[in-house]
């Protein structure tokens, strides 16, 4: 079902239509160490049937029309939701992530663009309606710079979007481009204050003189206003590209990621921070590594993870040294003799990191698989399971046309026992990890009308392709599922697929 | 560079040679790494890597990570492409790591100036692996030749070129007269009488990367002519 968007004009302080204020909203806080809420809906993915629950398109950037065009522009939004073609590239969804409740769902673009959803509250006359999401908020985060110093553009794609858990009536994200972090505050105004002395209602100054009479202002209720500002910018720390950004678990600090070394700020102080790894060898001659992604364990704040570019994942304790340049642990699984090839360290380059929630586990995705260790055991995954494995026969041409080089992340379910990632031709993949069942899907227009169940899809390789089967040589590459968020305590799924993000839910029966 | 993400028709993919290199590359015990085929399909892959590298580099902030693990592939494929010749084994150790030594400049800013070098040494070692009569007695890879203006013409020359060059085989490369194409740019500052031009067929496909070569050349002849022949003037 197409949403039909309001009006967005691009400022930072946004006039939000009506909105209805969510019950209870200033209720109690996400607790922070505090276990993830049992899932309202506990089957599998595999007996679990996905819904579309509504796709929401982001609007392109030629959108020049004000707030007071409401109507046109609806219209004019609406006709650009059809043609698909009016997507500019700057539309490209470069990263998706649900908040600590699940309220809320950020998208970072290429343009820069930070979209905010939010989740649509129940009302018993509109029950079918709840788990919807509708743009909350939308502001520029990045605007491409330059650097004169090497004459490079800096680009103002958000890579990452972090959240800070919910600690007062505001909302707080990090977001970042290749080389700057930036603090967000996102909060709402629903009164304004009126009855100055000194100001009339335009907000001119009065001449002091011609005031004879004092009054207290009183708040008055206004149409609600979602603003976005910017309050810390962490810059001019990182040379390389930012890949990762995580917020650690004390909610004081977190770090930063580039290709060889990661950072580590206090939120308060933005002109200085910590490097807790460095990986730049002396001779740049002999770089063979990078780092690829980083995170911190959930529950302690000593303990975090980055991965290598060579498939390697290092666990770190900051308590054992001030720069972590030796891990603690090292986690390696030995290459396969049957399946090496001259792509084999390509393949092999680790692309996500993620901890479990419970902080046992990690989860790596690598271009064909995907693996869940146990930090207990360092010498091969406990689980490895296969993405796209018809891919991997088909290597060579993937290198000629990059997308062996594509990153794909991965994401758990809120009981970790789910996990998901993406693939090509729109396709997402979900792994049940106790029933060991598995389920292709598609994200895509064509194929998904809005609260119809999404049909599995299995590609052929080889032999007699099925009726309802696509064969390997079918598949578009240039459709890829890069970018995917679950809901942390229900089975609601976001997914990106181009400037499209499609949110699904398990269908409760 | 090859566009991304476009869906091969089947027909295309099934001509393409790579097939063969996983092939290959799986089966080690396969006996005899200096057959044309495998090597065949090897050099194309290589050709394929040098010009991603050069892809790479080209931007004006590279990909790091895309950069390194193409370096990383390139060392592979080199690996195993060394033994495919008669190569002495001096050149080929110091090989390896003199691409590892002109990989990745100190400073990112000389990246492009070290890689051109890089490319030059690599085309240096295709030619030795090549055409190991003209050349053998050279001994390490001259690095001193790429002392030269970054000459991006050699990758340009080596990257399609090869990829016609080896239709034939192995044997084709020691009698033919394409290697010319690789001496024409390497040899073209430190040494004179050259043959001006590949007198090969495959070689004017090239003609637009050709030019700016030869130019390069004539460019450094005339220079160095000019600074012979003028006589000294008044004044200045």
């Amino acid at each position: 079902m197409l949403l039909s968007l309001p009006a967005l004009h691009l400022q930072t302080s946004e006039h939000h239509p009506f909105f209805q204020l969510p019950h209870g909203r200033l209720g109690p806080w996400c607790s922070p160490t505090g276990s993830p809420a049992p899932l309202s809906c506990e089957t599998g993915c595999g007996e679990g049937s996905w819904i579309l629950v509504c796709r929401l398109l982001v609007p392109t950037q030629v959108s020049l029309l004000s707030m007071e065009e409401d109507i046109d522009t609806r219209k004019i939004n609406n006709s650009f939701l059809r043609d698909h073609s009016y997507a500019t590239e700057a539309d490209i969804i470069s990263t998706v992530e649900f908040n600590h409740t699940g309220e809320l769902l950020a998208t970072g673009d290429k343009g820069g663009r930070v979209v905010i959803f939010q989740r649509e509250q129940e009302s018993k006359n509109q029950v079918h309606r709840r788990g919807e999401y509708n743009v909350y908020s939308t502001f520029q985060s990045h605007e491409p710079e330059f650097d004169y110093l090497k004459s490079l553009e800096i680009e103002e794609k958000i890579n990452k979007i972090r959240w800070l858990p919910q600690q007062n009536a505001a909302y707080f994200l990090l977001s970042t481009n290749d080389k700057t972090v930036k603090l967000w505050k996102v909060s709402e105004r629903d009164k304004r204050p009126e009855g100055y002395n000194l100001k009339d209602e335009e907000g001119r100054l009065r001449d002091p003189a011609t005031i004879t009479t004092l009054r207290v202002p009183v708040l008055r209720p206004m149409d609600l206003m979602v603003e976005a500002t910017p309050r810390r910018v962490f810059a001019n720390a990182h040379t390389y590209h930012i890949n990762s950004i995580s917020v650690n678990s004390d909610y004081e600090t977190y770090m930063s990621a580039d290709d060889l070394r990661i950072n580590l700020w206090n939120f308060e102080i933005t002109n200085q921070s910590f490097n807790i790894v460095d990986i730049k060898p002396a001779n740049m001659e002999e770089l063979t590594e990078v780092i690829t992604a980083a995170e911190f364990h959930p529950h302690h704040c000593n303990t975090f993870v980055y991965s290598s570019s060579k498939g390697t994942i290092r666990l770190c304790d900051m308590r054992a040294s001030a720069l972590c340049d030796r891990h603690t642990k090292f986690f390696e699984e030995p290459e396969d003799p049957s399946n090496r090839s001259f792509f084999s360290e390509i393949i092999s380059s680790i692309s996500d990191v993620k901890f479990s929630h419970s902080g046992r586990y990690i989860m790596t995705r690598d271009y064909l698989t995907v693996k869940v260790w146990d930090l207990n055991m360092e010498n091969r995954p406990i689980e490895t399971y296969q993405v796209h494995d018809y891919l991997r026969s088909k290597l060579c041409s993937l290198y000629e046309n990059d997308c062996i080089f594509d990153k794909f992340e991965c994401v758990w379910n809120g009981s970790d026992s789910v996990i998901m990632t993406g693939s090509y031709n729109n396709f997402f993949r979900m792994f049940d990890r106790n029933t060991k069942r598995d389920v292709t899907l598609e994200a895509s227009r064509e194929n998904s009308k809005p609260r119809a169940i999404l049909k599995p899809r299995k590609v052929c390789v080889g032999g007699k392709r099925r009726k309802d089967e696509i064969s390997v040589d079918s598949l578009d590459f240039s459709k890829k599922i890069l970018h995917t968020a679950w809901h942390p305590s229900e089975n609601i799924i976001a997914v990106a697929a181009t400037n499209n993000l499609y949110i699904f839910q398990d269908k409760v029966n | 560079m090859l566009s991304k993400g476009l869906k091969r028709k089947r027909e295309e993919e099934e001509e393409k040679e790579p097939l063969a290199v996983d092939a290959w590359w799986l089966d080690p015990g396969h006996a005899s790494v200096a057959q044309a085929p495998p090597a065949v399909a090897s050099s194309s892959l290589f050709d394929l890597s040098v010009l991603k590298l050069h892809h790479s580099l080209q931007q004006s902030e590279p990909d790091l990570r895309h950069l390194v693990l193409v370096v990383n592939t390139l060392r592979r494929i080199q690996a195993s492409m060394a033994p495919a010749a008669a190569l002495p084994p001096v050149p080929s150790p110091p090989a390896a790591p003199s691409v590892a030594d002109n990989l990745l400049a100190s400073s990112d800013a000389a990246l492009s100036a070290s890689m051109a070098s890089l490319l030059e040494d690599l085309s240096h070692i295709e030619g030795l692996s090549q055409a190991p009569q003209p050349l053998a007695d050279e001994g390490p890879p001259g690095r001193s030749i790429g002392g030269a203006a970054p000459s991006l013409g050699a990758l340009d020359l080596l990257g399609p070129a090869t990829g016609c060059l080896l239709d034939d085989g192995l044997e084709g490369l020691f009698e033919d007269i394409d290697t010319s194409m690789y001496d024409n740019e390497l040899w073209a500052p430190a040494s004179e009488g050259l043959k001006p031009g590949p007198e090969d067929g495959p070689g004017k496909v090239e003609a637009p990367e050709l030019d700016e070569a030869e130019l390069d050349y004539l460019m450094d002849v005339l220079v160095g002519t000019q600074a012979l022949e003028r006589p000294p003037g008044p004044g200045r």
